[in-house]
């Protein structure tokens, strides 16, 4: 039976078993390729992507689990605001180094400033903690959080 | 059992092929060693076994330690954590990553940004093939304990007294509480964790009964 | 890599060079001739030479010949091109070079390789060479369009100028006329005073993509009709596929095909989420083969048996022997380096579609030229038959520098109709990585009547990368690698370096890992210094002053960071400091690291305080950023990093069992760049080998314990 997704506010349908999770779908099916793959165990964050605002990893996330939600993936993060500005500051804080976990970084630091725009170190740690990067840009994620927090609209 | 979790144990018993197997049973590091199927050794004594016990207050307290072989057990304990940290794994080690549930007075489901909900979703995940964490946990109700409701590193009696007090228990009467061990999804959960993951001891049935014996016999604490 | 910075200077120099020309084919590479007329130019473009496009339209193309991989090549290379071409970084497209060793070698390395920090240091001078001859005949080409001379003509801003007439041509529309012009031999290139984007914070280029998920790694390489492989390869290193009832697999909807190999059995289907369901679906019989009864305690235990071995020696100065007898006191002691993966944040993947005759390979590959030939002989084809799409790559770190993946992939395509993206597991990219293999150090140590070194022997035992990897770099049973740096940079009278060489077994891939031979040798080196200032009473940061007087760039970086992290001031109980220095890769570092250990042993690093001269800094912020990551990679490794074996095959398998340090561990990092007017350094691997030397003398510092085995052995620390 295939499953009705919404994904960026776009519908798909794709045939697939609703074990498989979201991010194969994401990627492979519909073609989204910024959701990345990292552990497969939700360890590492690379895979993160809203549903309906909440972060979760894509990559434990069954697709029949997703069909009832509006999925957002790092492809239509910079529609809204927040994103746009976590985004800049990113880019302002010359935070990306490969890359490769980048996604998933900011699609954590999103839904962090989403539902507290100004977090203390410890709230940062609470939720980036989820995010691995091999790169080893951790301080530029916290100063570029608190550079999109200072420039809340 | 639903067909999700039927279709997890197909997949659990599919992944025991003999390289892979072999490989998933290493011993160091901090993950789970331990395997789904029960562990014989780790059966509940029934209700009926305490019959012998004369003094309805010494049962109560023999029922009382005997449920709380489940109580105790990591796939129980590992979120009543003392602080907003649960821990994982037999070992008990702290949460990877570190998670502060937040909750305080009701139950933490994670932080604004990171819910529980991220990673532990409404049912444990489908068996991850050579990963030694097996699968991952999850249940619609995923949460940590209020504060209140503590129990690591605390004696028998400690837990027993803060179960029984309805200013530590969530308000419920012991009726409730019992009802709570029958019905509660998330208790049920402790022994139909997924892949990679030894269940609590014995059955929900015979846990349920054990408590509700207990309770039966004056619900007394040991000390 | 460590082999480099002797290799760019003085003998070996001259040497390494040659080797490298011959094996690039030619002479092409050497010097400012690595500047070429393109082999392939369109008729419009102006590419005079390999790394320039100017079409008449549009933006300029900067062939990058390496790979980004994060540490900033994109961005490196294409400044060091507009710097001397005059054109503003936003009016430049990077391309990614394809694999073609003749015209992309690395002027050093001989090879298509982006490794061993060397990349910027070997094309610092030819492209921006590259850039300037370009300019020249664009200014000619404009001079000869406006019959004006040469002189009145000036570059700028993309445009070629005529001041005295307000002309001006963009070089899009001087592009046909000056591909007809001759490639001029020699041009001038800009003195420093006049660098308009070299030293500034120009923003990297590869980064807006990354950002809002357009960047293409080797994983999205999607090719119409691609399918996607889920693979299994035998855990036991050597062992061979047996038996695979893939019966329950086929049934899995979305999987179409299982491939096995004599080693490895793949799934092929619709998407990776059936590939990989398929996979846990197969029941799987491997043959573990000849390493099925190895273990952890038997790979130590043939390393340190090892130590008495029969030892080449690389480096002697003085008499060591004679020396050692004459020593008052000294310490004789054995520092003792675990296996590590690379575990690259983006898993091993590669995507090949294999023909009857041609084939194109899609991936993220430090080795372009190596992932040709091995897809061109698996196959059976010419080299040229085998086209690679290089991507971005999702960590590097000297993992894919090797293309043991790529052969796989290959292997498994020749099965396949179509193209097929193979994807390994994280459990199959730690398991089947080209490991940092055991490393052991004994070094020996006496000390003269004034405390000071009178002799330093050091025996290096581990495997020779080189002889495999850049057989170059190992000659008469030394490996370049393994024991560079290993004299270390101490005015002391009689030093030698022995080496025995050491491998894994067989089956068992190594591999260059960030920081290479200095990662190896600075604990020991770092360590033992600190040990012999402890034995002599000394401050550790005197006491290397005084060794390093006659090495004014490391000093001067010794002091800066001794200065920033507040060297000498009183710290609380189980509070302390502890340094290292690193003269390598054409770089001078010192790291100051402050950690404090509570009365439970709980170590914790509370601040990195790095100096470095990398020379003259491209870009500043790169540098930075390079440091920074650096030194979080080694942390990790000196934290976490030891994986172990069980029957032939590596236990660990994930970040769950194999951690990595996240952003609540990680301290707070201090990078004081000084300024340099010198060629500039590398600095990629830089930070890595500083940590575990600096942490382990903070930790002597705070504890008395001396931990000289990795990882720190948190335990060790309970009731110091």
């Amino acid at each position: 039976m295939p499953y009705a997704l919404n994904v960026n506010g776009k519908s798909y349908s794709v045939d697939v078993d609703g074990d498989i999770p979201l991010l194969w779908v994401v990627r492979d099916v519909i073609g989204l390729t910024g959701t990345k793959f990292g552990c497969g165990i939700a360890m590492c964050g690379a895979c993160t992507v809203h549903l309906s605002g909440q972060a979760v990893r894509s990559c434990i996330t069954p697709v029949e689990d997703a069909a009832n939600f509006d999925i957002t993936t790092i492809e239509a993060l910079g529609d809204a605001e927040l994103g746009a500005r976590v985004q800049k500051a990113w880019l302002e804080e010359e935070v990306v180094q490969c890359g490769y976990c980048q996604s998933g970084q900011i699609m954590s630091a999103a839904a962090l400033l989403a539902l507290n725009s100004k977090p203390t170190d410890e709230d940062i740690d609470s939720v980036m903690a989820g995010n691995i990067c091999r790169c080893g840009t951790y301080p530029r994620i916290r100063s570029a959080i608190k550079l999109a927090s200072s420039r809340e609209g | 059992m639903n067909v999700r979790l039927l279709k997890v144990l197909v997949l659990a018993v599919a992944s025991l092929g003999v390289g892979l197997a072999t490989f998933s049973l290493g011993s160091s590091g901090i993950a789970d060693t331990s395997q789904g199927t029960p562990d014989p050794a780790r059966r509940l004594k029934s209700v009926s076994e305490f019959q012998s016990i004369a003094d309805a207050g010494t049962r109560s307290r023999a029922l009382f330690v005997e449920a709380a072989k489940v109580i105790t057990d990591p796939r129980c304990i590992n979120c009543h954590p003392m602080n907003r940290q649960p821990t994982q794994g037999d070992s008990m080690h702290p949460h990877v990553p570190l998670m502060n549930a937040g909750g305080g007075a009701g139950p933490g489901i994670g932080p604004d940004g990171l819910m529980c909900s991220a990673c532990h979703r409404a049912e444990n995940s489908p068996a991850i093939p050579g990963s030694r964490v097996g699968s991952v946990p999850g249940n619609a109700h995923w949460s940590l304990a209020p504060v209140s409701m503590g129990w690591q590193k605390q004696t028998l009696g400690y837990i027993c007294r803060q179960l029984k007090d309805p200013t530590r228990n969530g308000n419920r009467s012991l009726t409730q509480i019992h009802r709570h061990t029958i019905e509660d999804h998330l208790v049920g959960w402790a022994w139909h964790p997924g892949e990679g993951r030894r269940p609590a001891p014995g059955t929900q049935e015979e846990f349920s009964a054990l408590i509700g014996a207990w309770i039966e016999t004056g619900a007394e604490c040991p000390s | 890599m460590g082999i480099v910075q002797t290799a760019l200077s003085g003998e070996i120099s001259r040497r390494s060079f040659l080797i490298s020309a011959t094996l690039a084919g030619g002479s092409l590479l050497i010097g400012s001739r690595i500047i070429q007329p393109a082999a392939a130019q369109s008729q419009d473009s102006f590419a005079p030479n390999p790394f320039i496009r100017i079409p008449p339209s549009g933006k300029i193309e900067v062939v990058v010949p390496s790979a980004e991989m994060g540490q900033g090549v994109y961005t490196g290379i294409a400044t060091l091109v507009a710097e001397e071409l005059e054109v503003p970084l936003d009016q430049v497209q990077v391309v990614a070079a394809p694999a073609d060793p003749l015209r992309y070698a690395h002027p050093v390395l001989g090879d298509q390789l982006t490794g061993g920090s060397v990349t910027i240091r070997g094309f610092w001078e030819p492209m921006r060479r590259a850039g300037a001859t370009a300019r020249t005949m664009l200014v000619s080409a404009a001079a000869r369009e406006w019959s004006v001379p040469e002189a009145s003509c000036r570059a700028e801003s993309g445009n070629v100028v005529h001041a005295e007439s307000g002309r001006r041509l963009a070089y899009g529309a001087l592009a046909a006329k000056a591909a007809g012009l001759p490639v001029p031999e020699n041009v001038a290139l800009k003195p420093a005073s006049e660098f308009k984007l070299i030293g500034k914070d120009v923003p990297r280029v590869d980064t807006p993509a990354k950002v809002n998920g357009t960047a293409k790694f080797g994983l999205d390489a999607h090719p119409a009709g691609v399918k996607f492989a889920a693979i299994a390869i035998s855990p036991a290193f050597g062992g061979t596929l047996k038996d695979v009832d893939d019966s329950e697999a086929l049934r899995i909807k979305g999987v179409r095909q299982i491939v096995k190999l004599s080693d490895a059995v793949a799934v092929v289907a619709d998407h990776t989420g059936a590939a990989r369901k398929g996979l846990a679906a197969l029941k799987i019989t491997w043959d573990p083969g000849p390493n099925g009864d190895l273990n952890s305690e038997e790979l130590e235990r043939r390393i340190e048996a090892a130590v008495a071995g029969e030892a080449v020696v690389a480096h002697n100065s003085g008499d060591v022997t004679a020396a050692e007898a004459t020593g008052a006191k000294g310490f004789d002691v054995v520092y003792r380096m675990p296996i590590l993966a690379h575990t690259t944040m983006e898993p091993m993947n590669c995507t090949v579609h294999a023909r009857p005759d041609s084939c194109d390979v899609w991936v993220g590959t430090q080795a372009a030229g190596r992932a040709r030939k091995t897809a061109a002989e698996v196959l059976g084809l010419p080299v040229e038959k085998v086209m690679v799409h290089n991507h971005l790559i999702g960590g590097g770190f000297g993992r894919r520098l090797d293309i043991d993946g790529i052969t796989m992939a290959t292997r498994v395509a020749q099965h396949v109709q179509g193209p097929v993206q193979v994807v390994w597991s994280r459990e199959e990219d730690i398991r089947h990585d080209s490991y940092r293999y055991l490393n052991l150090s004994r070094l020996s140590v006496k000390l003269g009547a004034d405390g000071m070194p009178v002799s330093w022997r050091h025996r290096i035992v581990g495997p020779a990368i080189m002889a495999r990897f850049l057989p170059i770099f190992f000659k008469d049973g030394v490996d370049f690698d393994i024991t560079g740096g290993a004299e270390s940079p101490y005015a002391i009278a009689n030093k030698r370096v022995e080496y025995v060489r050491h491998e894994a077994p067989e089956g068992m891939l190594t591999g260059n890992w960030r920081g290479v031979g200095p990662n190896r040798n600075a604990p020991a080196i770092e360590g033992g210094i600190d040990e012999a200032a402890h034995l002599a009473g000394r401050d550790p940061v005197d006491y290397r002053r005084q060794l390093l007087a006659g090495n004014p760039r490391l000093l001067a970086v010794l002091n800066l960071a001794a200065e920033r992290a507040g060297w000498g001031t009183p710290l609380d109980r189980g509070r302390a400091l502890g340094v290292a220095v690193l003269p390598d890769f054409g770089s001078f570092a010192a790291l100051v690291a402050q950690i404090h250990v509570d009365r439970n042993g709980a170590l914790k690093v509370e601040r990195l305080v790095c100096a470095a001269d990398c020379g003259i800094a491209i870009n500043p912020t790169v540098l930075e950023q390079q440091i920074e990551s650096g030194l979080i990679y080694g942390l990790s490794a000196v934290l976490y990093g030891r994986l172990t074996m069980k029957n032939g095959a590596i236990v660990e398998g994930n970040f769950d069992d194999s951690p990595v340090l996240r952003i609540n561990e990680c301290p707070p990092i201090e990078v004081h760049l000084v300024p340099s007017t010198e060629s500039p350094g590398g600095v990629g691997e830089l930070g890595t080998p500083l940590v575990a030397p600096a942490l382990a003398n903070a930790i002597f510092a705070a504890t008395g314990k001396r931990l000289r085995d990795l990882p720190i052995d948190g335990s060790a620390l309970r009731g110091a």
